[in-house]
């Protein structure tokens, strides 16, 4: 991929709060143009942290960002009428009504487009005289998002953009982003939803206490994970008994009372050996069960971490 | 969901202007100023209502003798309750609100600069200020036979001084301030000392003359004496250049306190 279609660039960041709190710990990671890029983590894990250096609203404390080939902090006038921003939560006067709200934000951008086009797009049209603070959490996050667009950003950042929608909200603004994308806009989103990274992202960071644990397209952090199979062994049989797992192509196992667990990179082999062993020897398994990695699998197995060491 | 979505990000028109940017702004706050009735009270009525309650106070006082009138100690007090009540109490209380509900971090991710944001959110307010001291005028003029004032240029300057001094000691007092409610109790200070000792209630001139040269000094004071010199005429160059230094001497250290530590975002 050339450098000069990374519309986002971060080397080495690190934000540490003024109380000595370290929120982000030294990530690298890149966006290419008109790609779709989630961070995921659980809460606390520095996306927000991360994610409000990279809109330029903090400097890092060291590292290095560039936004369109600038920094967004100190290049603040170049950047920003380029980018679009939602932040997690809100952040509009409550006595204003939803058009004038976007008539203040449309007088705030370069090129905007007319105020009413944008809330059409997020299904907020009929909704232009009611005030700011009767909306709905979903209605709220969806006028954030209106006025995200209002601009036509080249790149577009997404703080949990569907957190509190219902499930249609959630599809109609995947279906945004999407749309989006084809039009040539880059977009780097927040969420900890395993289903919105996995269906909308190119690729995705996991983010686990302010590192990166895993990166790569939903299939390489997926496939960097193993597969695992489970079963409970009856009286009398021990892990001793079975073929030796190297054989079986089994990376690991743990072995808890009866039940014994194995990780495999190579599923069907090692499933293939321990059913053949299994059959020759007349055991029978119980509770089986083989699983290939998933996403959900990788996220869980990284916050379960807990303290990696510095 | 008719409309198309991207325009392929391509840049159609020209970049905004502070101009612009500023009047999209203040045309926002200017409506959120008429629908806040504990803002329009602060700003607009108690400024207006408070001169008539010193009036009986005044009528006690032998101003005469320092060479003043009731309007040449009414009016400068009027535009005094005006930059203490409409624009710094309330101005605390706006930016403190703001700040809360998160408008000015989401600003601040837009085109808008630092400096545009506090301006735009105070315009509405300055501009209140501005003719509620041509209505007191107006009325110091028919009401207290109060003549037209013969350094008009002193008296413009030291309204304009108060207003961004106040304007910048509102942000300044906000970033200390956690709640709307508790701006009601951050701004006594300020309020309460410039009352007393500035010359808004009691003209410096009628204070011993040591105190009077120390409260020369406060942050309120030359706005007032040079409204009352440019009303009264009789304020020579020295003095006018004197408490034009020291107006500007806490504007500046005002502004630059803003640029220091203003706080953007709640406590977390």
């Amino acid at each position: 991929m050339n450098t000069d279609e990374h519309v986002i660039e971060v080397t080495d960041l690190r934000r540490v709060y003024g109380g000595g709190f370290e929120a982000v710990r030294g990530i690298s990671f890149s966006v290419a143009r008109g790609e779709i890029f989630a961070l995921l983590g659980t809460n606390g894990a520095g996306k927000t942290s991360t994610v409000e250096l990279l809109e330029g609203l903090a400097r890092p404390t060291e590292g290095r960002i560039r936004v369109l080939g600038h920094d967004p902090h100190t290049d603040r006038a170049v950047v920003r009428p380029r980018t679009g921003v939602m932040l997690q939560e809100g952040g509009f006067p409550s006595e204003l009504t939803v058009g004038e709200t976007a008539r203040m934000w449309a007088g705030c951008v370069s090129g905007a487009r007319p105020p009413l086009e944008v809330l059409e797009l997020v299904g907020l049209a009929r909704r232009t005289g009611v005030r700011v603070k009767q909306l709905s959490g979903g209605e709220r996050r969806r006028l954030d998002l209106a006025l995200a667009l209002l601009g036509d950003p080249e790149v577009l950042f997404l703080d949990e953009p569907t957190t509190g929608l219902d499930a249609e909200g959630r599809r109609d603004t995947w279906e945004l982003v999407r749309a989006l994308r084809e039009g040539g806009t880059t977009v780097l989103l927040t969420t900890h939803y395993l289903e919105e990274a996995e269906g909308l992202a190119d690729r995705l960071a996991i983010l686990h206490e302010g590192r990166v644990a895993a990166e790569g397209t939903p299939d390489e952090v997926t496939a960097a994970q193993p597969s695992r199979i489970s079963f409970e062994l009856p009286e009398g049989w021990f892990v001793g008994d079975l073929p030796p797992l190297g054989d079986l192509g089994v990376s690991g196992h743990e072995v808890d009372g009866r039940v014994v667990r194995l990780r495999t990179h190579e599923l069907q082999r090692a499933a293939t050996g321990l059913l053949t062993w299994a059959e020759r020897a007349g055991v029978e398994l119980r509770r089986l069960d083989v699983r290939s990695a998933s996403l959900e699998e990788a996220f869980l197995g990284i916050a379960a971490r807990e303290g990696v060491a510095a | 969901m008719s409309a198309s979505i991207a325009r392929g990000g391509r840049r159609v028109g020209a970049l905004t202007t502070p101009a612009e940017r500023l009047g999209a702004l203040a045309r926002a706050e200017f409506t959120l100023l008429g629908r806040s009735r504990a803002t329009l009270l602060t700003a607009v009525l108690v400024p207006l209502a408070l001169p008539f309650t010193l009036r009986s106070v005044v009528d006690d006082m032998d101003v005469q003798k320092e060479g003043l009138s009731v309007g040449l100690v009414l009016l400068p007090a009027a535009i005094g309750f005006s930059l203490l009540f409409g624009v710094y109490s309330a101005l605390t209380a706006i930016y403190t609100t703001r700040r809360e509900e998160l408008v000015l971090k989401r600003l601040r991710t837009g085109e808008p600069r630092d400096a545009e944001i506090l301006c735009g959110t105070a315009l509405p307010i300055g501009a209140t200020a501005v003719v509620q001291s041509l209505v007191v005028a107006a009325g110091s003029a028919v009401l207290l036979d109060l003549p037209a004032p013969r350094a008009p240029q002193f008296a413009v300057l030291g309204l304009l001084m108060g207003l961004v001094m106040c304007a910048a000691l509102a942000a300044v007092t906000a970033t200390v301030t956690r709640t709307v409610e508790s701006a009601q109790v951050t701004t006594l200070p300020f309020v309460l000392a410039s009352m007393s000792v500035s010359g808004v209630t009691v003209p410096l001139e009628m204070l011993p003359d040591r105190l009077a040269s120390v409260c020369e000094l406060l942050p309120l004071s030359p706005v007032i004496t040079l409204i009352r010199g440019g009303w009264s005429g009789t304020l020579s160059v020295y003095e006018a250049f004197g408490a034009l230094g020291t107006a500007l001497a806490w504007t500046v250290l005002a502004v630059f306190a803003v640029g220091r530590w203003f706080r953007w975002e709640p406590r977390r």
